[in-house]
């Protein structure tokens, strides 16, 4: 089981666009093997960059409303919202490093 | 130091890991970190893998796959190999980059890297990837419900993914440079049998429109090169990969197809102790089965080439040091490789 919380379509607003924090979501699914290899690497990035950014997940099956919203097409889609709105996306799986190097802004 | 590492996961990988593990070789197989399993992972039924009547899901495949070479003592880590050097008689493999980089040496390493999905090299390609652009049907196939979309591609790949799509899309348009396919007849029966499916032929794709998702791609005819619109929200890539050998450019000779070059029907490429196997020597099959058995070959083809390394080297890869013959302190070997005391 992932260690990164779960959002979903009723908490969206509240948990991320309210958040005062820097909040990354992981949008995924069960069935797409490459969210399951990204992950536990999104888990390590969130262990040692707590207090950076927050790191959740919101799943597309049971989420469709957010998902659409946000134009999902392609997963997993890592979006980072500040403010309420996304200042940058991320898709597909990548090893560690290309993540971080991706994310450099939000993790200095 | 270990006797073998295995480099890729793949069917060919872990085949080579099982025959490696069996033979106690304790095998390090480096995985990868997100394409654990290879392009089998991203497949759904798998119909033509001997042992499986009733088909056999991609992932699932390889979970067994893995789990038949972890029975038997492989090790496998899940990250990237970043480097190698493959000159000496100890082959050296750096895991990962940066802080967490490490090196892990072996005596014999089998190249199971596998190939990458082709692009199609248009300028609007990699800004409307993952807006409508897509090379994983099953990954995002569920987004285009009710939608217009396209596949482009003529062999079993592309195929599977347009019928696969018309689970979810309302049309799926199959574009192809030619008038006939490539793939299997099956998979070329289940296509025209599909009424979702329109094929067209002769067509390739000229350009992708869009602004911030895909909304159209142009299309050009081979044969008369007229262009015309198609509005499709999704296209799926499918044609066809390309050998994964970036890290061993000026280390390891390549075919003109750019796979890494063998000697015969052996995985020995032209580095002594370096052996190579699956789609990354295969620019012709590309089968799971193939793979398979080419890690296969790979595997007996390191084993027969450990044994027949001087034992002082394997005695370093296994540790296994017997204390009665162990050379005394300053031993060297003598041009027969035997070991020859100091006075």
């Amino acid at each position: 089981m992932s260690s990164l919380k779960n959002v979903t379509d009723a908490t969206f607003d509240q948990e991320v666009l309210s958040s005062g924090k820097t909040v990354l979501v992981d949008f995924w699914a069960e069935w797409c093997g490459p969210c399951r290899a990204v992950g536990p690497i999104l888990e390590q990035i969130a262990l040692e960059n707590s207090d950076k950014i927050e790191i959740v997940k919101l799943n597309v099956d049971d989420n469709p409303q957010t998902a659409a919203k946000y134009q999902i097409t392609s997963i997993p889609a890592m979006k980072v919202y500040q403010g309420g709105e996304v200042v940058k996306s991320v898709i597909g799986a990548k090893p560690k490093p290309a993540l971080e190097s991706e994310l450099a802004a939000f993790l200095a | 130091m270990r006797q073998m590492i295995i480099i890729g996961s793949g069917p060919a990988g872990f085949t080579a890991a099982i025959y490696a593990a069996r033979a106690e070789l304790a095998p390090l197989v480096i995985a990868s970190s997100v394409e654990i399993g290879g392009e089998l992972m991203n497949t759904t039924e798998v119909e033509n893998f001997p042992g499986f009547a009733d088909g056999i899901m991609g992932p699932e495949l390889m979970e067994r796959m893995q789990a038949q070479a972890e029975r038997f003592g492989a090790e496998i880590v899940y990250d990237d190999v970043t480097e190698v050097d493959l000159s000496g008689d100890v082959k050296r493999v750096t895991i990962g980059a940066g802080k967490d980089a490490k090196v892990e040496e072996a005596l014999s390493v089998i190249v199971a890297t596998g190939s990458a999905y082709r692009k199609l090299a248009l300028p609007d390609e990699d800004r409307l990837s993952g807006y409508g652009v897509s090379w994983c049907a099953t990954c995002d196939g569920a987004f285009f419900r009710k939608q217009e979309i396209a596949v482009v591609g003529g062999g079993d790949s592309a195929m599977e993914e347009a019928n696969f799509l018309t689970r979810f899309a309302d049309k799926v348009y199959l574009i192809h440079r030619r008038d006939s396919f490539r793939a299997s007849k099956i998979m070329q029966q289940r296509t025209f049998d599909n009424p979702k499916i329109e094929v067209l032929w002769n067509s390739e794709v000229a350009a992708l429109h869009g602004e911030t998702q895909l909304s159209s791609l142009t299309l050009r005819d081979t044969a008369s090169n007229a262009e015309r619109e198609l509005t499709v929200t999704g296209l799926f890539v499918a044609i066809g990969n390309d050998p994964r050998v970036h890290l061993f450019h000026n280390q390891l000779d390549l075919t003109p197809e750019g796979t890494i070059a063998v000697d015969g029907r052996s995985s020995r490429t032209n580095r002594a102790g370096v052996f190579a196997a699956g789609d990354v020597i295969d620019p012709t099959y590309r089968q799971a089965v193939t793979a398979a058995a080419s890690g296969t070959v790979a595997a007996l083809d390191a084993e027969h080439y450990l044994a027949s390394l001087p034992e002082d080297l394997l005695l370093q890869a296994t540790g296994h040091v017997d204390e009665g013959t162990a050379p005394a302190a300053g031993s060297t070997l003598d041009a027969d490789g035997e070991l020859v005391g100091q006075p």
